[in-house]
């Protein structure tokens, strides 16, 4: 199995009792993250890899694309998983991976700065600029930019309270290629905005993730949209922290993207059935799924190990938050969308372009290449 | 008396001319020579299990190659060139005729691999569980070599099938504690080993569910649940067609490397074929790349001329300074200045890229004393800060060169030229220079072909950015020709595309090597100062 290092220690334990059981020893092999995607869809079809791998839902797309991964028949577990989970794992109908982990972006707040939630995004500007003006604080609203590429994954949530998702789903609840959702008329609203709250001084092209970071662990902001990652180092820092839902803009409610870990098998395995036996017998189990959020500290997938960990506050918050939330699409034609979005966002943060111009400018270059 | 004669004799056979080898020379020989052919054995039977034919030509014929060349008693120069020689063929002729191999292919997303995987794959995925059909937990009997499912279903009923017997009900199967049948008279229980020993077949099984084969069959994973699965998409070997069972839908090989349906719907994966010169034509005419194409290729040309006679400038100057008798703390600086060499060149991109942020960075907040210069975000700036950041990387590597070259000079040279009352300047460019450029100018010429392809510096500082805001392409004004070629083929499109990109590369390489031959022709020139 090709695991990331963060993950490996978590599953030690589950392949040393299947080894226990069963007799059958899970090689775990560390891959770096980055590039386990494309080696997987190049070295399955050489016979060279691996029969399990373990990554984020998004990568199911391209996996079903060029066909390295085997549909996985969860049955009646299915039920024992949260829904955006399973339905993250399903591509066409076809369920892949076994989920073990579900993680998006809220807002974080520094209750020593600011009480009370805000509900949209117009309140936490004047509210972050409130703390600012008494002089409390650096910054009334961090989120991580790329100064290269802008970041619309974290501003997604947001922008869909405007009633602009990126892809619009079709009956069947999965993503139709076909639909840009980024060319709703709300898309624009949301561009114009964009515009008011970056010269409000609420959103700044040169912030990086690392930066925003660092200022608000040292107190210098009220807020912080980020995910669950970045929590442990806020309590370090010795933060009070609040999790709210994501402030909206528009009049519907924010859906942020909900990212799902899980297993996969390929579809060139050559110990299928011990690898089925083991992802869908094991790895399915409240051990394992307790195990694998201990050393990761993202909110289980598996309902009954996710109310175990609900016990913390802020778990039980992102979680209450990723309810709302929808798998981020998994079809390939999402490479197609980042590249312009980023950069489109990140020009009319920056004040370069005219967000009633930018906006159906990227709607309509994102078109022309999904449409290859 | 005869012993120290053979030993003589055997000395005199292993000294003759051309063989300086001892006695240790040849056991190492003998050893290194066993090693070489062993690992080649165990590649041939390797490749040969795998039925890559061409590749195991190609292994034997190397080691036969290596094997004759130090067998032989002369050919010395031989024996010192075999193994550059081969790594040669290996990394650099084999990768290149690979790369020439991929651009005539459809080979990236969704075309990887064989058709027969791709049928496969496509067959598996048209299987369909029977909605609202029950989780039957299963129990593989094994008799007269042949697979049986027990299964129980949720309601407690147990019944027994295999791929030719449909399922029936049976009445008298032993349960276990949690009311799972685990087994029936006269056929024997298959353990979790014997599963695993059988998991191939086990996996090919398919129990009727009744005589109808359209109700579906029984399937297992995992060997201890099984489903209802219905066929929706069936290949027809003769016909080499698909059919979607529920629509009725045929779909056929269209030559594209995909199967595809009358009104042009295509399924997924297809497989790798041979396009011809297809890429080649869409290298030309993808219009992301006719749009800014220009202006790359001419950023590209002054990126790499610019970098080049930054560096040399640089590097030579300061190797002049370091040349003066006099200076002090040389090796401290020679040191220092080695730092920026020695350091990955992709990580100080992305340190550098850190640095010059317009509002939090160094070189604004501290040096700049927090003046806003968007160094990274202006297309001016930016170009500037990439040659700048380039600089800094590559002009110790032409220190080292041009302080190795003054040292190789001697100093009578420029001690005649002051005699013949030329000023140090004139002494320089006249004497010292072309001198200089004689064993210096190869190495900028690969310094230019480098910097031509130097995808780690723009990658990491700038990710060709900023974006030309009158294409709609993801295309800026820092972007090289590689980088362009990166996003073209792998960045921003719906998939990945080797072909095109292995393309791309083969026409860049083409440019690339014409200059460089021009300009290698060009230097012979030089030596003629000599």
């Amino acid at each position: 199995m090709w695991v990331d290092a963060e993950r490996a220690p978590a599953l030690k334990d589950a392949a040393a009792s299947f080894k226990e059981d069963k007799g059958v020893e899970v090689k775990l092999v560390i891959k770096d993250f980055q590039s386990a995607r494309d080696d997987f869809i190049t070295q399955v079809p050489t016979g060279k890899g691996p029969d399990m791998i373990v990554g984020p839902h998004d990568w199911l797309g391209k996996f079903v694309q060029n066909g390295v991964v085997a549909p996985l028949e969860l049955g009646d577990k299915a039920g024992e998983f949260e829904d955006a989970a399973i339905q993250a794992m399903t591509y066409e109908g076809k369920t892949y991976g076994l989920p073990y982990a579900i993680e998006n972006v809220a807002l974080v707040r520094n209750t020593a700065l600011l009480d009370t939630p805000a509900q949209t995004m117009d309140d936490v500007v004047a509210a972050g600029n409130g703390v600012v003006k008494a002089g409390k604080a650096k910054y009334p609203f961090l989120v991580g930019l790329d100064p290269k590429q802008g970041d619309p994954y974290h501003l997604y949530g947001i922008q869909t309270s405007y009633g602009a998702p990126v892809f619009e789903r079709n009956d069947a609840g999965d993503y139709d290629p076909n639909q840009l959702g980024l060319g709703n008329p709300g898309g624009v609203e949301f561009a114009k905005d964009l515009a008011t709250w970056a010269k409000a001084g609420a959103l700044n092209a040169s912030i990086t993730g690392d930066i925003a970071k660092d200022a608000f662990n040292k107190g210098q902001s009220p807020y912080f949209l980020t995910g669950p990652w970045n929590v442990p180092d806020m309590q370090k820092a010795g933060l009070d922290i609040a999790i709210d839902p994501i402030p909206t803009g528009g009049d519907e409610a924010a859906t942020p993207f909900i990212g799902v870990n899980g297993f996969f098998i390929s579809s060139k395995a050559k110990n299928s059935l011990a690898a089925s036996e083991f992802v869908l017998n094991y790895l399915s189990t409240e051990d394992a799924q307790d195990a694998l959020f201990e050393t990761g500290g993202r909110p289980p997938a598996l309902k009954a190990s996710f109310e175990k960990a609900a016990s913390d506050p802020v778990v039980a918050a992102f979680g209450e938050i990723g309810k709302t939330g929808a798998p981020m699409p998994a079809i390939p034609q999402m490479d197609a969308v980042w590249a312009d979005w980023g950069a489109t966002e990140l020009d009319i943060i920056k004040g370069k372009a005219d967000p009633a111009a930018a906006w159906p400018k990227m709607v309509q270059s994102v078109q022309t290449k999904v449409a290859g | 008396m005869t012993p120290p004669d053979e030993a003589r004799g055997l000395r005199a056979r292993l000294s003759r001319p051309g063989e300086t080898d001892g006695l240790v020379g040849i056991l190492v020989k003998i050893v290194l020579l066993g090693l070489v052919d062993a690992v080649a054995l165990y590649a041939v039977f390797v490749l040969a299990a795998q039925e890559k034919w061409v590749v195991l030509v190609v292994a034997v014929v190397l080691t036969v190659g290596v094997n004759v060349v130090y067998l032989r008693r002369d050919g010395l120069p031989a024996k010192y060139l075999a193994p550059g020689i081969t790594l040669l063929l290996v990394f650099q002729v084999f990768v290149m005729g690979y790369t020439g191999y991929i651009a005539f292919t459809n080979a990236g997303d969704g075309h990887n691999s064989t058709k027969s995987d791709a049928i496969e794959s496509i067959a598996t995925k048209g299987q369909e569980r029977v909605p609202d059909s029950p989780q039957y937990q299963l129990s593989v009997l094994e008799k007269r070599d042949d697979l049986w499912f027990l299964v129980t279903a949720p309601d407690g009923t147990v019944a027994l099938g295999s791929s030719d017997e449909p399922l029936e009900e049976v009445d008298d199967a032993e349960v276990d504690g949690s009311g799972k049948a685990v087994a029936v008279d006269g056929y024997s229980p298959l353990s979790f080993d014997e599963l695993l020993a059988q998991q191939d077949a086990i996996l090919e099984v398919a129990v009727p569910v009744s005589d109808n084969p359209s109700d579906g069959s029984l399937r297992t994973a995992d060997g201890s649940t099984a489903y209802e699965y219905r066929s929706n998409l069936r290949y027809d070997e003769a016909e080499d067609t698909f059919t979607d069972a529920t629509t009725g839908a045929v779909y056929r090989d269209g030559g594209d490397g995909s199967f595809v349906s009358d009104d042009g719907e295509e399924l997924v994966p297809g497989w790798k074929i041979n396009v011809g010169l297809e890429n080649f034509r869409r290298a030309v005419e993808t219009p992301q790349l006719r749009d800014s194409l220009v202006s790359v290729i001419v950023w590209t040309f002054v990126f790499a001329t610019l970098s080049v006679a930054l560096v040399f400038g640089l590097g030579l100057f300061l190797a002049m300074v370091f040349n003066v008798a006099s200076m002090r703390g040389k090796r401290f600086y020679r040191v220092m200045l080695i730092l920026p060499y020695a350091f990955p060149a992709f990580l100080s991109g992305l340190v550098w890229s850190g640095l010059l942020n317009t509002e939090f960075g160094f070189v604004n907040q501290v040096l700049l004393g927090g003046a806003e210069i968007p160094w990274l975000t202006d297309p001016w700036l930016a170009r500037f800060s990439v040659l700048f950041v380039n600089l800094w990387l590559g002009f110790p590597y032409m220190f080292l060169v041009c302080t190795g070259a003054l040292q190789s000079i001697p100093d009578e040279m420029s001690e005649a030229a002051r005699m013949d009352g030329a000023g140090p300047w004139r002494a320089f460019r006249a004497v010292k220079l072309p001198l200089l450029l004689v064993s210096v100018a190869p190495l900028l010429i690969t310094t230019f072909a480098y910097n031509f392809n130097n995808f780690n510096v723009i990658y990491m500082l700038t990710r060709g950015g900023p974006r030309f805001e009158d294409t709609t392409s993801d295309i800026g004004a820092t972007d090289l020709l590689i980088t362009m070629v990166y996003k073209v083929a792998f960045g921003t499109g719906t998939g990945r595309d080797y072909g095109l990109a292995s393309a791309l590369a083969i026409i860049i390489f083409v440019v690339i090597g014409v200059i460089a031959g021009l300009l290698f022709r060009r230097t012979k020139a030089l030596e003629d100062i000599h």
